[in-house]
């Protein structure tokens, strides 16, 4: 394999797995600073040992999203450095923002948090929670900030043969970044719900401090649905502008080959990349243009015409994304959110009426297996974005093909490709090993954080 | 002030920052598994940096942000030209930062053995590699004049970049040691054992730093500018002061006077590239200097807004952090 190949495999892998901890950490440390805040606020004991267990769960997924984050960061120069020269001008700015806004605050009141409980008052204490809450959602919105120009360039100009920023302004309010923001952070608050909804109805089922654990499914699953109606409406949005901004990754995500005018909602296919179009085809008539156009009728153009007109505009080559691929992953993900809305609707329709206790063991056993959901629903999401961005570094600037390091070897890249995913393995290990430990522990023994 | 002369120094801030903070915790890190012996007392040295250690790795990301967004050629030609010694970087960066956090969370002698061992590995190795590196950005590169290096991976190994190496790795370990001096219990077993060790490990380090000055002398141009040599060789004084001062039980001095070693030693280096930042060894006109690897007048001018507004703030908030965490740690602490 060559450099490109082995550098874009090497650069997924850590991607997915960094953003397996992400989207956690962003929902997760808001959770725990509005749980922790109830507690200040009502002083009720089953508060604090939530935001307790929780607070332990954080903090081994923070770790994890750091130490994975830097190898992100260094990633930029290691393999992409042309990239780096061509977008550096515009790419640094916000990393460099993120680090001198975000990162700090985040590190230096995370620790306050883990080491400050004895030595600072409960409200000091508190804020050091949402200080590292603020801190983490920030740094989410500086890299989509970066991300999105990506996607969808804007306040820039060519010069010196590389992109050069000329409005910082247009950058941070790029209509892109507010999707993409709105929908990773929401998705944070579905993946922290379901996580606190799948431990206590582990926890129940253990037949452990039901009273602590019915308020964990309780305020996980609210947390969860709010999350979810967020990400649903963001996504929707979002998907939207992606229909004028990218108009070719929104075709390939729906595997429409021709223009069409109602374009349908093709529901299940057998896509056939070869002869271009899909067989067995099962389709909801209107429906896509609905999505995109909020009216029965409107054009939604087709892969085929977007290849011609983008190859005239940008000259010979293939501009079409791995349609499979694509197709089934927004399938996927739409599949995951609607499965945990609905058990999240009823999870908190058999709460308030009562209904929920430690023997409903079938649905507790759904409950619990429901952890996989968000994690599968994020990192096929996570790869829509970039998957569809494909073949361009920089939609319309750069080729991924020409982003690469020059001096690199492929030998090298072999190493550094086994060695992350070496360490990665062992790392998952040793986290679940933690993690797991972590839920097991009685939650009222002890005081230890 | 020419604002590409702002964020050279703005860099060489970032880095001050970087090597005085992460170089003690670095240093306890490779104390670790041998000046702390029963388990409580590795207990004791994670702890002196535990609330802290995150924050500080911060300053190494910040910097590389900052290089990246104000001198992007320098980014990449840098992070792709060291590409395997910063791939070794981050796996050692990554099994020390989840050890501080797994270490506690399971309570076996051979599991906290494992961690331990890492944070070693962990800390040793970051060290160690940006001794090379920094004595290979002062020896030069062979950058071709498309900003592109054309060596390998082991022509960025010498004599003299090893050497290099070794003397971050005792510098920072000394570093380490007296950190440890203000932050350890005065009553504790581990004091004598640091005040022991402070003057065989300081001497040895001292040994290595003259001797790494040297080098450069022969393997190096920076000594060209006058106050480069002035300001390693004063940080070598003022080592040797620090190193007499921890004999003497004057801890906080000790601990100022390896800080300021650190700091003198990087700003010496910086002056002496000054106005490069990375040399070529294959023309001098090939260098990437402040002038022609910078970002757009633009862009530098965002950054000097966001760095005046951030910076004083972190400096802030972060300096509260070590008054808040200023006591000395007893065997009691640990009971939590």
């Amino acid at each position: 394999m060559d450099v490109i190949t082995l550098s874009r495999l090497q650069f997924a892998i850590t991607t997915i797995y960094h953003f397996l901890f992400v989207p956690l950490s962003l929902g997760l440390s808001l959770l725990v600073a509005i749980l922790s805040t109830i507690y200040l606020k009502n002083g009720n004991i089953v508060y604090k040992r939530l935001a307790k267990l929780f607070g332990k769960l954080f903090i081994i997924s923070f770790a994890m999203g750091v130490v994975t984050g830097i190898v992100q960061e260094f990633h930029f120069g290691m393999n992409w450095s042309e990239y780096s020269r061509f977008m550096g001008d515009i790419f640094g700015a916000p990393l460099a923002l993120e680090a001198l806004s975000a990162f700090f605050l985040e590190s230096v009141f995370l620790g306050v948090w883990i080491f400050g409980e004895d030595r600072l008052p409960k409200k000091v204490h508190c804020l050091s929670i949402w200080l590292v809450a603020l801190g983490s959602n920030l740094s989410s919105f500086w890299i989509l900030v970066a991300n999105s120009f990506m996607q969808h360039p804007v306040g820039y100009v060519i010069n010196n043969g590389r992109a050069e920023m000329t409005d910082f302004f247009a950058l941070i309010t790029n209509p892109y970044v507010f999707g993409q923001f709105a929908h990773v952070m929401t998705s944070g608050i579905v993946t922290a719900g379901i996580l606190v909804v799948a431990v206590s109805a582990y926890k129940l089922l253990c037949g452990e401090n039901v009273k602590i654990f019915k308020t964990g499914i309780r305020a996980g699953a609210i947390y969860a649905a709010i999350g979810l109606f967020a990400v649903m409406g963001s996504g929707h949005l979002h998907t939207q502008y992606i229909g004028s901004a990218q108009p070719m990754k929104l075709s390939a995500m729906e595997a429409l080959w021709n223009d069409a005018d109602p374009a349908p909602f093709t529901l299940y296919a057998t896509i056939n990349t070869q002869k271009e179009e899909n067989e067995n085809a099962i389709e909801i008539p209107y429906a896509l243009s609905f999505m995109l156009h909020n009216s029965p009728n409107g054009e939604v153009k087709g892969i085929k015409t977007l290849q011609n007109d983008i190859q005239r505009e940008y000259g010979y080559d293939d501009y079409v994304p791995h349609v499979t691929l694509l197709f089934w992953s927004f399938r996927i993900m739409l599949a995951c959110g609607g499965l945990m809305l609905l058990m999240m609707l009823v999870t908190l329709y058999m709460s308030f009426t009562n209904r929920l206790s430690e023997y409903n063991t079938v649905w507790l056993r759904l409950l619990g297996l429901s952890i996989f959901l968000p994690f599968i629903a994020n990192t096929v999401g996570w790869y829509i974005a970039e998957g569809g961005r494909q073949p361009w570094m920089v939609t319309g600037l750069q080729k991924v093909s020409d982003a690469v390091s020059q001096n690199i070897t492929s030998t090298e890249v072999w190493i550094s490709l086994i060695g992350f995913t070496v360490i990665y393995a062992l790392l998952a290990a040793a986290a679940l090993f933690v993690a797991v430990k972590i839920v097991r522990q009685d939650v009222t023994e002890g005081s230890g954080l | 002030m020419d604002l590409q002369v702002v964020w050279f120094i703005l860099v060489t801030v970032l880095f001050i920052g970087f090597f005085f903070l992460e170089g003690f915790d670095y240093g306890v890190g490779i104390l670790l598994p041998f000046a702390a012996k029963t388990d409580d007392e590795r207990r004791m040295f994670i702890n002196s940096i535990g609330p802290v250690w995150d924050g500080n790795e911060v300053w190494m990301i910040t910097a590389g942000g900052a290089l990246f967004a104000a001198f992007p050629h320098v980014y990449a030609t840098m992070f792709s030209m060291l590409y395997m010694a910063l791939f070794l970087m981050l796996m050692g960066l990554i099994v020390r930062g989840v050890a501080f956090e797994f270490r506690g969370k399971h309570d076996t002698a051979c599991w906290h053995n494992l961690w331990d061992w890492l944070i070693f590995i962990g800390s040793f190795l970051p060290a160690f590699l940006w001794g090379v590196a920094v004595t290979n950005l002062m020896k030069g590169f062979m950058i071709n004049s498309d900003k592109i290096y054309m060596g390998t991976f082991w022509d960025l190994l010498s004599l003299y970049t090893i050497v290099g190496g070794i003397t971050f790795v005792l510098v920072f370990a000394f570093h380490g040691l007296t950190f440890l001096s203000l932050k350890i219990d005065k009553k504790s077993p581990i004091m004598p054992r640091l005040r022991f060790g402070g003057t065989c490990l300081g001497g040895t380090a001292a040994i290595f730093y003259l001797f790494c000055v040297a080098l450069t002398g022969i393997y190096t141009d920076v000594y060209k500018s006058s106050s480069c040599l002035g300001l390693l060789l004063l940080a070598a004084v003022v080592f040797v002061l620090a190193i007499i001062a921890r004999r003497q039980d004057r801890c906080g001095a000790a601990f100022i006077g390896s800080a300021l070693a650190v700091a003198f030693t990087t700003i010496g280096v910086f002056v002496g590239l000054f106005p490069r930042i990375l040399i070529s060894t294959m023309n001098p006109e090939w260098s990437l200097t402040i002038t022609n690897a910078s970002s757009s007048p633009y862009t530098l001018s965002i950054m000097t807004v966001a760095a005046l507004i951030f910076v004083p703030l972190i400096l802030i908030y972060q300096g509260w952090t070590y008054w808040i965490f200023r006591k000395r740690i007893t065997t009691n602490d640990l009971k939590h």
